[in-house]
């Protein structure tokens, strides 16, 4: 089995036991990208001088005996909202289509710690605003399932390099389920975890309130190893929790008797496609011969939390983004006839279209005589569908749904119609807006071989629950070793 | 809520430094009305007594304490600067 | 002076930049001078990903003044994010305070025109500075402006005052107060040139009598105390003629120029700003308990006014002289010690007042950083006092201690000064003079009491100036009379 099909545990083992060097495994990383990456378009930069003297550097202490941690020499895709020092942070934007971040994130530090091997920086729907990856001022990603069909948005770069093999796993960031919703349709794992879980430091921001990044990975495995590496209290970072973090590998454990599950009805929508439904529905009695309790739950709220998101998103947004002025970094418009000029030059032709439009929908929901009717409103039935969760939770342990109502559809089909596309959100956007931790795992594919995803939701700060609910279903299943046919 | 307008639209272009042709204006306007009308949604909703959620976890007083690092090198912080002269960040001029 | 016709209304908008070590939200350096952006990192500059980390000292500074301007402390307050477009914001807004700021409802009492007046405080809220501007006259192209963002990120105090000021002179008597109270609470070194303690001005007139505010003018950020005055002088005056014309006045922001002596509108201002504040979602809300708040309570030090009143009630000093000993908080401390020190209130205050304040200008510097400590001071009284030397030696000593820092008694020995009080020494000189200028003896003799003062400057004279004179005095007279 070629190495870039591997997990990153499995890497492990071979790398610690000297059978393999990070070397190796990076450039048969490389030789994957250089065979696929055509029909993928998953990443904007390649790093290879970085990453190989990375994985040198991991390689003397493999070579040496070292203890070494789970993620070294470990090849390893960041989204581009991350900032890398000294490396090409796009934002899939062209207003940073030169912007060479002078600091590393937190979270880039802490991979740096573990000795992981950074492969690349991945394509991505422009600051995170998108659900297909098609607004990327780059490039277009491909499902590597089906390459006419998007890879989800907004981490798709991300998710089509771990699903087609041109990284063993990946970062990336989920405002509205950016993570989620594109692991789904890609067939691989994504997690969000809960909010103040990961440091934002370093990351872009879209949304303050929503953003968080996360791990895309071929197994739970892989998800718990990568949660170790990057989870933990930032002093650089106000909203980052001070809690202790557990050791999330010890979740995995391949038993659900006792847990108790909740469905709640309002998940399960009309407009959904009769195959997810199927397929998690199979998943769930799964889970209860598994030994886990199946009950119905109701969260009220949740028709209301794209609208909800639609407003606290973009008002957030509208604020994070007026830094791109052309003054201090970033594209500069030419021919500015005076300061003003200049910002709506540079602005206007440096953002795409989705985030103009957000960024409009943003400023107009602030703008006096509107917030108390859009921002404030929105911030008051986020309580509502917050308070939704907590309640559920006090019944039952996780809250298991479709991760997307469709499988990945076909590129240029919902760019006509924003709402449309905003609308594949449905399932991901509450517990965005409640700040709790989501996996998405594959749970089968669609009779035209389209992945399909299962969401696992907890109360804040209980990954472990999500984890061994995951890992229990991955134990019984094997959609985590099918790989699409490239 | 009101209907947004084209006017509102360039008023709101205008606050966000943004400019659009007539063509977008219009699309613009077009566009914001549909999805404002979908986020209409929430009227149905009494939200009198609830409280808003600006934060989602209840931390509270994070502070650092008072010690200056050394900053970052000029050089570097003007390295991604689009124009710079002296020392400093260069700008169309600015009318007091 | 303002047309009696109208009633001047003048609200002061003060800023002051805190004198912490570190900024508010990043760890660079607070420092006035440094090369253009060498005191700047990814977060002041506002780059991509940076987030804030608030800065403990700037919170206990803000509140600290609160309390010295006797405001409620609030118990939870938050951050809001002001949302505008200027080169000198690097993130486009400005994290500051808006419906829930740090402090409220307090005032300050100034003394103006021989009355202690009132201003109450509105709000006191703690921002982040923005960057500073520079303009074509300093680089030389014209259409080019270039920005500084040193300043950007240094924690400032806003203080909002009510419109309880009637006249330009009284804004700045407030203003002043401000000032004295900021600095004795060692927050902020209100230095004006250096640009850490400017004012906004907020004017209207309306007719005497008349409960209704009229329309009002803004100006913008000054940093000088003549300027303010004469601006607001110029506008009282230029909304007069308006009002008297039957005209309207209009909301603007103005600028004043020095040079012309008049009010302009700024042109950035021109339009209305839609600030669009909501809560900073990267900042966590501070809740502040009770017994912190009286735990900073503690630690601010008596404050000018209380201080002026208890150096008259304790000391018994003329209130002018309580005046200039508070001028800063340095020069109380300074005198409370050696008051303390010496037993003698009044001697430490005319020394003071004195030869200290002369010599501390001609060095120009406080007396923080000058070698006379109380020590010093109250002992060179002490010595005074117990006739070790006169006063006049006391002026030559003092200068002394102010070069080498050496300790009274220490240079009287070393320069052998000490008065010489020894009557039977005394009287062999005054015999001598006595004998040596006859003709001055005998009109004395003769009444003419004046001839006295030749005779003792004579011995003055031979005993280099050491003699006591009230002893050379008495025996003076003693043998003339005799």
């Amino acid at each position: 089995m070629p190495l870039y099909e591997l997990t990153a545990h499995e890497l492990h083992e071979k790398l610690k036991a000297r059978e393999i060097t990070s070397v190796e495994l990076t450039q048969s990383v490389y030789d994957r990208i250089g065979a696929v990456e055509e029909k993928i378009q998953g990443y904007i930069t390649l790093t290879q001088d970085i990453a190989f003297e990375q994985a040198e550097a991991a390689d003397v202490g493999f070579q040496r005996g070292d203890e070494m941690p789970p993620l070294a020499g470990i090849p390893i895709a960041i989204k581009d909202v991350i900032c890398t020092k000294g490396v090409l942070t796009t934002c899939g934007s062209k207003i940073l289509g030169n912007f060479v971040s002078p600091y590393d994130a937190t979270v880039m530090t802490k991979l740096h710690q573990q000795g992981a091997v950074m492969i690349g920086k991945t394509n991505m729907d422009e600051f995170a605003m998108g659900s297909s990856t098609e607004n990327s001022a780059y490039r277009i990603t491909r499902n590597p399932w089906n390459l006419e069909t998007i890879p989800g948005g907004s981490s798709g770069g991300s998710v089509a390099a771990v699903a087609a093999d041109e990284a063993i796993c990946s970062l990336g960031s989920d405002t509205g389920g950016s993570i989620r919703q594109p692991a789904a349709l890609c067939g691989v794992v994504g997690m969000r975890p809960t909010y103040g879980r990961v440091s934002r430091f370093g990351l872009v921001a879209f949304a303050s309130s929503l953003d968080q990044i996360g791990p895309i990975s071929k197994d739970v495995t892989d998800c718990a190893l990568m949660l170790n590496a990057i989870c933990g209290h930032d002093p650089m970072d106000s909203t980052a929790a001070n809690l202790p973090v557990p050791d999330f590998t010890k979740s995995l454990i391949a038993d659900v008797k006792g847990i108790k599950i909740g469905i709640p009805k309002e998940y399960f929508t009309e407009g959904m496609d009769a195959e997810v439904e199927a397929s998690v529905r199979h998943a769930i009695e799964l889970l209860r011969s598994a030994g886990a309790t199946v009950e119905e739950i109701s969260l009220p709220h949740t028709e209301y939390a794209i609208a909800t998101y639609y407003i606290i998103a973009p008002a957030e947004a509208s604020a994070n983004l007026a830094r791109y002025d052309g003054v201090r970094y970033g594209f500069r418009a030419e021919n500015a006839e005076d300061l003003i000029d200049m910002y709506k030059k540079t602005r206007s032709q440096g953002f795409g279209e989705e985030v103009k439009r957000r960024i409009m929908l943003g400023t107009y929901a602030l703008s006096s005589g509107y917030y108390d009717a859009y921002y404030l409103k929105a911030q008051k039935v986020r309580t509502l569908i917050k308070s939704d969760f907590d309640k559920a939770f006090e019944k039952v342990d996780v809250v298991v749904t479709p991760t997307s109502p469709t499988p990945a559809f076909k590129i240029g089909e919902r760019t006509a119609d924003p709402l449309q596309m905003y609308l594949s959100d449905v399932l991901n956007t509450p517990s965005s807006l409640a700040g709790l931790p989501g996996i998405s795992i594959p749970c089968g594919l669609t009779q035209s071989g389209l992945p399909i995803g299962l969401q696992i939701l907890a109360a804040p700060f209980e990954e472990e629950k999500i984890l061994r609910v995951a890992y229990t279903f991955e134990q019984h299943t094997d959609h985590h070793r099918w790989k699409p046919e490239l | 809520m009101a209907t947004i307008t084209t006017d509102d639209v360039k008023h709101v272009a205008n606050l966000a430094r943004l400019e659009f042709s007539e063509e977008e204006t219009q699309q613009f306007t077009h566009q914001l009305a549909r999805i404002l009308d979908y986020i209409g949604k929430l009227n149905e909703l009494d939200t009198t007594d609830v409280p808003p959620t600006s934060h989602v976890l209840p931390i509270r007083n994070v502070v650092k304490e008072d010690v200056a690092e050394p900053s970052y090198d000029r050089d570097l912080v003007l390295a991604t600067a689009p124009a710079a002269e002296e020392g400093h960040f260069e700008v169309p001029q600015v009318i007091e | 002076m303002a047309d009696k016709k109208y009633e001047t209304v003048i609200g002061l908008e003060i800023h002051a930049e805190f004198s912490t070590h570190s900024k508010l939200f990043c760890t660079c350096e607070v420092k006035f001078g440094s090369d253009a952006n060498t005191q700047t990192c990814p977060i002041c500059l506002g780059m991509p990903g940076v987030l804030p980390v608030m800065n403990k000292r700037a919170l206990e500074f803000a509140i600290r003044a609160g309390l010295a301007m006797n405001c409620k402390i609030a118990s939870y307050s938050k951050f809001d994010r002001k949302n505008y477009f200027y080169p000198d914001l690097p993130k486009g807004y400005q994290i500051s305070q808006y419906d829930l700021p740090l402090a409220c409802d307090g005032y300050v009492d100034f003394e103006f025109e021989d009355e202690i007046k009132r201003v109450r405080i509105h709000r006191v809220h703690l921002e982040e500075d923005a960057g500073k501007l520079v303009h074509a006259d300093v680089t030389g192209d014209p259409n080019r402006s270039y920005v500084d963002f040193n300043r950007s990120c240094v924690p400032l105090l806003e203080i909002v005052s009510e419109p309880n000021l009637r006249s330009p002179a009284a804004a700045i008597a407030y203003w002043r107060a401000v000032k004295e109270i900021l600095e004795y609470i060692d927050v902020s070194d209100c230095n004006m040139e250096e640009g850490s303690f400017r004012c906004d001005a907020n004017i209207s007139l309306r007719p005497v009598g008349s409960e209704e505010f009229g329309t009002r003018t803004e100006l913008k950020n000054k940093n000088s105390f003549q300027h303010v005055l004469a601006a607001l002088q110029y506008e009282e005056k230029r909304q007069a003629r308006i009002l008297d014309e039957g005209g309207t006045v209009e909301q603007v922001t103005l600028l004043y120029d020095l040079n012309t002596g008049r009010t302009s509108p700024m042109r950035s201002k021109e339009e209305a700003h839609d600030y669009r504040y909501f809560p900073e979602p990267d900042l966590a809300p501070f809740e502040v308990d009770p017994e912190e708040v009286e735990r900073l309570r503690s630690t601010l030090p008596e404050l000018p006014a209380e201080r002026r009143k208890r150096f008259v009630e304790e000391y018994g000093i003329p209130a002018y002289d309580a005046g200039f000993l508070t001028t800063t908080r340095q020069m109380a401390d300074f005198f409370d010690e050696t008051a303390r020190l010496s037993g003698d209130p009044k001697a430490s205050s005319n020394w003071i007042m004195g030869d200290v304040s002369a010599l501390l200008n001609s060095a120009g510097i406080g007396i923080q950083d000058a070698k006379v400590t109380a020590a010093h001071l109250s002992e060179l009284i002490q010595l005074i006092k117990g006739g070790t030397i006169s006063g006049k030696i006391a002026k030559s000593v003092i200068a002394d201690v102010f070069e080498t820092g050496k300790f009274p008694k220490q240079i009287v020995e070393e320069k052998g000064l000490a008065q010489i009080s020894d009557t039977s020494a005394i009287e062999a000189v005054v015999d001598q003079v006595i004998a040596a200028h006859s003709g001055p003896a005998q009109d004395y003799r003769d009444g003419k009491k004046k001839a006295l003062g030749f005779l003792v400057g004579q011995v003055m004279r031979a005993t280099r100036g050491k003699a006591n004179p009230q002893m050379v005095n008495q025996l003076l007279r003693r043998k003339l009379d005799g």
